[in-house]
């Protein structure tokens, strides 16, 4: 649907976007997640030809849209401040891609209604945009564009000014909507919570190039950079050494002295140092002995409660510090306590490489 | 924007205060609206003299209507003042939306030059006018006076837009392209309307500079292209003529008119 083949986009002498390449399929949700400053914004908007880039090119459904004027592109934009017209009615803000591309006056008529219908605000259409609340405002954005039936349709950060709760069930709209129109979106985000729930695919960006593309699951259990384990979800970050290969194993050692096994698939021959992401809730805690490829004691030394969860502060019998999450399943499970000597069991795909040299 | 935040009146502690602001207040509307009332009132006394009323009459009003040089230096008037008016807000927004949207080398200057007709002495502004219209071998008349008045009645347009651009989203303009509008597609349906009060605001100001214009006009008008106030200044060299007063009043009502008009207009446009 979107090729994005090489692109670079330099401010000055500050490249905000460098040397990109990514793919986005017909009918995919696909998140750019990444901190603020990385260049999201500006991918968005060489997309939508508000920017033009300095090197590569963009494909859209195989026609070279690269250096084409906003108004010649068929993607639309849901935009971080909405920005609807002030002096128009709801109904003229959802018409008004409509008008300016000619559609005959009934059949934009009908469209309009249509498309107020599916983010039900029928009643509203007559109102300004300033009498509509915040959710409100943010579903004319997103009938205006969606009216247009864009190839595409791109969404900066549109959910970024609700409050909390309005957000998640924007969010679950949004995807609901996605998916029962069959509509392709390109959306940004910084918040990894809101990728994870929304996206089919999502791409890390990080100072203008992507670290990881790959579907929400995987980004979440493989990721394959110190970054992109770090940015997404939380994540043990541990500096290893490789003591020794077995096969499909190997054996590794944390400064400590704590010793791991590790699948070798990922671990290229010849290393000598990796950097393995263990996320907090991968660790399965016990009083009891478990039957895990990777097994090793350790002291609780803090617990917070966190409601559903409860976050533990271990330090192994080595030295090494980890957190962990357990659920908070029932009052009759298993209590753990500061202080309490507890075993710590990791399967074997638990330990993710995320980098070795 | 909210119409009326509920504001705290002042403490009630403050009562001496209070009471000299009030009457501090009251002094200054009777200095400035005293004088208006005389002249209205002067305006239907049958005596020549401002000072001892003498009795009712329409006499000078009707006088007034009936003289042709004030009759047709009036209708003048008007016309310089509207074309004035229609060119300053061309200039004044293009100007405005030119300087704000696009970068150039030379922003600060334009800015700056910009500014300084608004400030500049208007017997300068007169006298270098006039030696420009001289070296360029144009005849004096409705064109000069236009072009005088343009050139310092448009920085008021320019500014007032320039104030309310920095304000508005730069998003709407690119929400419009997004939508298939082309650029002047955007600027006419979207930023215009945006721009709507200042530009209404930058308007009544050009125009009532231009309708009261004096010294400027005075350079750069041939004897065809007397304005109003050229007229009365004339009128009134030669003494105190009653006549002055109702045309004074004529403008006085007029004004009161125009803002309750466009103070109606301006809720019709809220709603
Ligand atoms: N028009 C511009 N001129 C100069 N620098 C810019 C411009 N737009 C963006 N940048 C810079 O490019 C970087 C990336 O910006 P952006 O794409 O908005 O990041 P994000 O949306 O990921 O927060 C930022 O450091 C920003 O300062
Ligand atoms: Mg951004």
């Amino acid at each position: 649907m979107i090729e994005i083949r090489g692109v670079t986009k330099r401010f000055g002498s500050f490249t905000a976007v460098d040397n990109l390449s990514l793919s986005v399929r017909a009918g995919e949700f696909l998140t750019l997640l990444g901190p603020s400053g990385c260049g999201k914004t500006t991918l968005l908007r060489l997309l939508a030809g508000f920017e033009m880039p300095d090197e590569g090119v963009i494909l859209l459904d195989g026609q070279d849209v690269s250096h084409l004027p906003p108004y010649r592109r068929s993607v639309n934009q849901v935009f971080q401040s909405y920005a609807l017209f002030p002096h128009l009615s709801v109904r003229d803000n959802v018409g008004f891609g409509l008008r300016m591309q000619n559609v005959p006056a009934p059949e934009a008529a009908a469209r309009v209604a249509e498309a107020l219908e599916m983010v039900s605000l029928r009643e509203q259409a007559d109102r300004l945009p300033h009498q509509l609340s915040g959710g409100q405002r943010q579903r004319v954005a997103l009938a205006r564009a969606i009216v247009c039936r864009p190839k595409v349709l791109l969404l900066d950060e549109p959910l970024s000014a609700l409050d909390a709760k309005l957000r998640h069930n924007m969010q679950l709209e949004l995807k609901h909507l996605q998916r029962r129109l069959g509509l392709t979106f390109v959306f940004v985000t910084h918040d990894q919570e809101e990728a994870l729930t929304m996206s089919d695919r999502i791409a890390i960006i990080h100072r203008g190039r992507i670290e990881q593309l790959g579907a929400a699951g995987e980004i979440y259990h493989r990721p394959r950079t110190p970054f992109a384990a770090d940015f997404i979800g939380q994540a043990n970050l541990l500096q290893v050494a490789v003591v020794g290969r077995n096969g499909t194993t190997a054996r590794v050692r944390v400064g400590g002295g704590l010793e791991l096994t590790v699948a070798s698939a990922e671990l290229p021959a010849g290393a000598r140092t990796a950097l393995v992401s263990i996320r907090p809730e991968k660790i399965c805690i016990s009083k009891q002995r478990l039957d895990t490829e990777n097994l090793f004691e350790a002291t609780i030394e803090e617990e917070i409660f966190q409601g559903a969860t409860d976050q533990l502060r271990l330090v192994t019998t080595q030295g090494t510090r980890l957190h962990a999450l357990v659920a908070n399943e029932s009052a009759m499970q298993e209590a753990f306590h500061e202080g309490d000597r507890v075993y710590c069991g990791l399967h074997l795909d638990d330990l993710v490489i995320v980098q070795a040299e | 924007m909210p119409a009326s935040l509920s504001r705290p009146s002042i403490p009630s502690g403050l009562k001496l205060l209070n009471w000299f602001l009030s009457g501090w207040t009251a002094l200054v509307f009777i200095f400035l609206y005293v004088p208006i009332l005389v002249l209205v009132v002067y305006s239907f006394n049958s005596s020549r003299l401002n000072i001892v009323w003498e009795s009712f009459t329409f006499d000078w009003y009707a006088r007034l209507l009936n003289d042709g040089p004030l009759i047709r230096a009036a209708k003048n008037s008007l016309v310089i003042a509207t074309v004035t008016t229609v060119l300053s807000v061309i200039l004044g927004t293009g100007g405005a939306w030119l300087l704000h949207r696009y970068r150039y080398r030379a922003a600060r200057g334009i800015q700056t030059l910009v500014a300084i007709p608004m400030v500049m002495p208007e017997i300068l502004m007169g006298i270098s006018l006039l030696i420009l219209f001289a070296t360029a071998g144009m005849n004096l008349g409705f064109t000069t006076v236009i072009i005088g008045h343009v050139t310092f009645c448009f920085p008021f347009v320019l500014v007032a837009v320039q104030a309310r651009l920095q304000g508005l989203d730069p998003a709407l303009e690119e929400a419009a392209l997004d939508l298939g509008a082309t650029p002047l597609q955007a600027f006419w349906r979207v930023i215009v309307p945006c721009l709507q009060p200042a530009i209404v605001a930058g308007a009544l100001m050009a125009f009532t500079l231009s309708m009261d214009e004096l010294i400027v006009t005075f350079f750069t008008r041939s004897a065809a292209a007397t304005t109003l106030p050229i007229q009365v200044y004339g009128l009134a060299r030669v003494g105190l003529n009653p006549m002055l007063n109702a045309l004074s009043a004529i403008f006085i009502v007029a004004t009161v008119a125009f803002v309750l008009f466009s103070d109606y207009l301006q809720k019709l446009g809220r709603r």
